[in-house]
């Protein structure tokens, strides 16, 4: 029997992008997906845990700020601890910095204002789970969707985080050049996604789901799905070690 | 119970006469709470009395049609066993006094008018008429109007996929915000609001009930003073997108256990709207247990539960046996829900709290308010205005005004507008806002799609009523076509001003016969509507302004046309009427700064063929873009389509084309004409279609470039695409 990655795909209140992940994961790319209700306690029977886009909670207080105290957060972190791959999209991303699990914090967009349009990124790391099917300095087209994702770090905490190389996206522009027109949101650094110092927690404001088919205007976000999946294929003895 | 004193039915809202009526119908004096559930109930915005007669008209039933006019949303099959319900509703008084939160209640409700059917939301369109943004207090309008919508829209999580935003002086006191909302469901999931089975539970499901938005109804059944925005903030309702996307999942999820037999949105006048329009439409009665509504607020009396227009509630009727299992579904997703009361076979609404009868009467009574029919009279004015011929027109320099045009807000790139709402969500967006049409893909049926369109142009029916209501209904069944759908349905949104005065009358009964004859003559039904009347404030109405929204199907996304020139050394041709008109034109308002002529009046049997021949030439691959003449006519148009596909065009107009003068084949408007581009290689085959539908086509030009060139009898212009953008995008 083949060996099959599985992923969960958490439903928060308010999640609006879970059923858009869901559906990209099973039935465009074929990968045994379910989701998790917000109060589960257990994520060990998953290999990929996704936190999908939305407005968890209403995003009330700030954005992820309630989503990072629920039950499955918590169970998140020992998921995380024991290596499982964990993705987090847009307000998955807020909620992973503000439960801690990565650095740094999102807010409000610099115009002030909500913005949902297409973005370059440049890819600055193909040794994550997640990025390995990207060309290294790849330049793609993805969607954002969101009015609180300016990254922000203090300045020692951004020159550490480059330092460890843990900045995987960056907004560029099409030419792959970090220009202040090519940073929607005014993100320290045009940083747009981060990834763990243990590599297996990824966070990035874009949507790779909404750019998973050629029908929706793009298929940059799908090598990030497959890449985990090849990752947790290459490797079976770690979901044994994460059960236990 | 306490009776009411004579004067009270003016407090309510009523007329004399109304309150003469209600008396004899019930063979008694109604009670002070009785009474100000008629006061709403009978109000304008509930009860459309001043439009029932003229909406009769409308044609509503077609092959597709599985609901009509009449419930919360019309329902039109799609794809076999999958059905699109469809509203628009306006939310124009409160946004008046709370942009913000009254554009994103409104957004609220029209998502559950789509729920209530069924339907999971897919799509919201916005229309939105201001005051022009030169004006500091319209600027601000518009930001908490497009700010509460994206508040809404992007939190719940539906697509805003398309819109329209046009200013005029009359939107400045009176803001219109109409939106529409368009869900799925599978045909045999469709419910309906009609309350049945005595015995069964009437349970109440979502946020708690306040005292906000008491009287909105018949606070939006009234003219706004000048003091409105300060007293009347409390009959504005305060939304809130995270109870009401929770509110449409535990709804879905109710739905599917097969235990709910009718359910609706408490939206305006709350409570009593919901049980007695359930009641009268399943000719049943309900008893309710005041005491039993969750509350947000201490010591409410029983008229405040009943009308109060507290956001995000639904009422239900479950079958007996099947409540815990609708009510564990709710509160696993946190929220409230409740069994307040009971259906009964006896036709009766019968309102305890704690006990005590507040109020008893007959559902169908309640929702039985008078039609009336006021004089209608076309003033001397508007007549003189339509009959100017418009011949001392300056001469114009047609680069210069092109730039002009280009630069009117009603013209000018929205991209700063609709990029604030998330349009993509839901994975379904084939071509989101910018183009002619949205264009969805149906998940279910691929790979068909639906292709939506909003549109509506208060100022040609300000100068001709008929002529702007059949203009609304071919535009935006155009723009549809345009992208290679097949209109199927529209919903219609309409705004006026008082309707008791016969001005008004006139322009109301104009407007709706433009729009029935228009649907009639192209087989479109319209499935649903709204009505929004006393849009006036110091005596001055907005234009009546009638907002179409098309709904279409795509039997292939993949084959969707963009509006933009899509290759170098395609044809361009005009298709359509010849006819064109600055009659009411956006070249006669911001060039020559006047307001007149008459507006070109449809062809619709061409209109019918038109239709057809985009959408075959669409689905055989026989175009490559397509876009509709609007505001600016057809120089506009050509540069619309050479800024959205980046490339430039060479064209000359036919003598023909040219014969009513230069500004007028420039920027002339009217109704029916398409600008296409398509292979050279093709251009044979697509004349022949043209002929054989009877369709006039005229060849006028090539793509290529980095220019948009124009010349002929009309004058030359001859302008980079550079230029072109800067004042197109660079205007907002």
């Amino acid at each position: 029997m083949s060996f099959e990655p599985r992923f969960g795909v958490v439903v928060f209140p308010g999640s609006n992008c879970d059923r858009d992940c869901l559906y990209v994961l099973q039935d465009v790319l074929g990968y045994a997906a379910e989701f998790v209700w917000h109060e589960a306690q257990d994520l060990s029977r998953f290999d990929v845990v996704v936190l999908p886009g939305g407005f968890s909670y209403g995003d009330y207080l700030r954005a992820g700020a309630v989503a990072a105290t629920s039950p499955v957060v918590a169970a998140l972190r020992r998921f995380a601890a024991a290596g499982g791959l964990v993705l987090g999209i847009c307000n998955g991303f807020q909620v992973l910095v503000e439960c801690g699990l990565l650095p740094g914090a999102l807010v409000r967009n610099h115009s002030g204002v909500f913005r949902c349009q297409w973005v370059h990124l440049r890819v600055e790391r193909t040794d994550t789970p997640f990025t390995r099917l990207y060309a290294p300095g790849e330049v793609v087209r993805m969607p954002i969707a969101h009015g609180e994702g300016r990254y922000y770090a203090p300045t020692e905490v951004l020159a550490d985080l480059e330092a460890r190389r843990q900045v995987v996206f960056r907004y560029v522009d099409g030419h792959g050049q970090p220009t202040a027109e090519a940073n929607p949101n005014g993100s320290c650094n045009a940083v747009a996604g981060v990834v763990s110092a243990t590599g297996n927690v990824l966070g990035l404001m874009p949507h790779p789901e909404r750019c998973a088919e050629a029908t929706l205007g793009g298929e940059d976000g799908r090598r990030l799905f497959e890449g985990a999946a090849l990752w947790v294929r290459e490797r079976p003895h770690l979901r044994a070690e994460a059960v236990g | 119970m306490r009776v009411t004193v004579a004067r009270d039915w003016a407090a309510a809202g009523l007329r004399e006469d109304e309150y003469r009526r209600i008396c004899e119908a019930l063979g008694r004096v109604p009670n002070p709470t009785e009474l100000r559930m008629f006061g709403v109930l009978w109000s304008e915005h509930c009860a459309y009395k001043h439009s029932r007669a003229y909406l009769r008209t409308l044609p509503t039933t077609g092959p597709g049609v599985l609901r009509g006019p009449g419930e919360n949303a019309g329902v039109v099959e799609v794809a076999p066993g999958l059905a699109a319900a469809l509203k628009v509703e306006s939310h124009n008084h409160p946004s008046a006094v709370d942009p913000f939160h009254g554009a994103a209640t409104g957004v609220g409700g029209i998502l559950r008018d789509v729920l209530s059917m069924g339907a999971r939301p897919v799509a919201l369109l916005d229309s939105l008429r201001l005051g022009p943004p030169s004006d500091p207090g319209s600027r601000r309008m518009r930001e908490g109007v497009v700010g509460g919508i994206s508040h809404y829209g992007n939190s719940v999580g539906v697509p805003v996929v398309g819109g329209e935003v046009l200013y005029e002086d009359c939107y400045t006191k009176n803001p219109l915000v109409n939106v529409a909302c368009v869900g799925l469901l599978s045909t045999r999931d469709l419910v309906s609001s009609a309350a049945r089975g005595p015995g069964n539970s009437v349970v109440y499901a979502g946020a708690r009930t306040g005292r906000d938005g008491i009287g909105g109804a018949a606070f939006a059944s009234d003219e706004l003073d000048a003091s409105a925005s300060q007293l009347d903030r409390g009959a504005v309702q305060i939304g809130d997108p995270f109870a009401g996307k929770l509110l449409i999942e535990a709804t879905l999820e109710v739905l599917r256990t097969g235990a709910v037999v009718a359910l609706q949105d408490m939206g305006a006048a709350g409570l009593t709207c919901a049980a007695a329009e359930m009641s009268a439409r399943g000719g049943v009665g309900m008893v309710l247990h005041l005491e039993r509504v969750p509350r947000r607020e201490r010591d409410m009396a029983p008229a405040e539960v009943l009308l109060s227009e507290s956001q995000e509630r639904m009422l239900l009727v479950v079958r007996r046996g099947h409540e815990e299992e609708v009510l564990a579904s709710y509160r696993r997703w946190g929220l409230c829900a409740e069994v307040v009361g009971q259906v009964v076979e006896e036709r009766v609404l019968r309102v305890l709290s704690d006990g005590e009868v507040v109020a008893e009467l007959p559902p169908a009574l309640l929702t039985g308010a008078p039609a009336y029919r006021v004089r209608e009279e076309e003033p001397d004015s508007r007549r003189q205005l339509r009959s100017d011929r418009l011949r001392d027109l300056p001469s114009v320099d047609p680069t210069e005004a092109l730039r002009t045009l280009l630069r009117s807000p009603a013209v000018a790139c929205k991209r700063a507008l609709y990029t604030r709402y998330d349009f993509m969500v839901q994975l379904r967006t084939v071509a989101g806002p910018g183009g002619d049409a949205a264009v969805l893909r149906l998940l279910e049926a691929p790979p068909r799609g639906i292709a939506l369109s909003a549109d509506g142009n208060g100022r040609v029916a300000y100068l001709d009523p008929w002529a702007g209501g059949a203009w609304a209904v071919c535009e935006a069944t155009l723009n549809v076509a345009c992208v290679g759908a097949r209109p199927v349905a529209v919903t219609d949104g309409l705004n006026l001003g008082n309707p008791e005065r016969p001005e008004v009358a006139w322009e109301l009964a104009g407007v709706v016969a433009g729009i029935a004859d228009a649907c009639r003559a192209l087989g479109v039904p319209v499935v649903g509507g709204n009505v929004s009347l006393y849009n006036e404030s110091e005596g001055v109405a907005v234009y009546p302004t009638a907002v179409v929204v098309a709904l279409g199907v795509l039997s292939d996304v993949r084959r969707a046309l963009p509006a933009g020139f899509a290759c170098e050394g395609d044809l361009v041709a005009l298709v359509g009427a010849s006819g064109a008109s600055l009659g009411g034109s956006e070249f006669l308002k911001v060039v020559c700064g006047r307001v007149a002529g008459a507006p070109a009046r449809p062809n619709l049997h061409l209109h019918g063929r038109l239709l057809e021949l985009l959408v075959s030439c669409a689905e055989d691959g026989v175009l490559r873009s397509a876009h509709d003449l609007s505001e600016g006519g057809l120089a506009v148009a050509l540069a619309e389509a050479c800024l959205l596909g980046g490339l430039g065009a060479r064209c000359e107009l036919p003598a023909e084309l040219c014969s009513g003068g230069p500004a007028q084949a420039l920027f002339g408007e009217g109704p029916s004409r398409v600008l296409v581009s398509l292979d050279p290689g093709r251009y044979e085959a697509f004349v022949r279609r043209c002929r054989d539908l009877d369709v006039p086509v005229y060849r006028i030009g090539r793509v290529g470039g980095r220019t948009l060139g124009l010349w002929g009898a009309a004058g030359d212009v001859e302008v980079p695409l550079d230029e072109l953008r800067v004042a197109w995008e660079g205007a907002l």
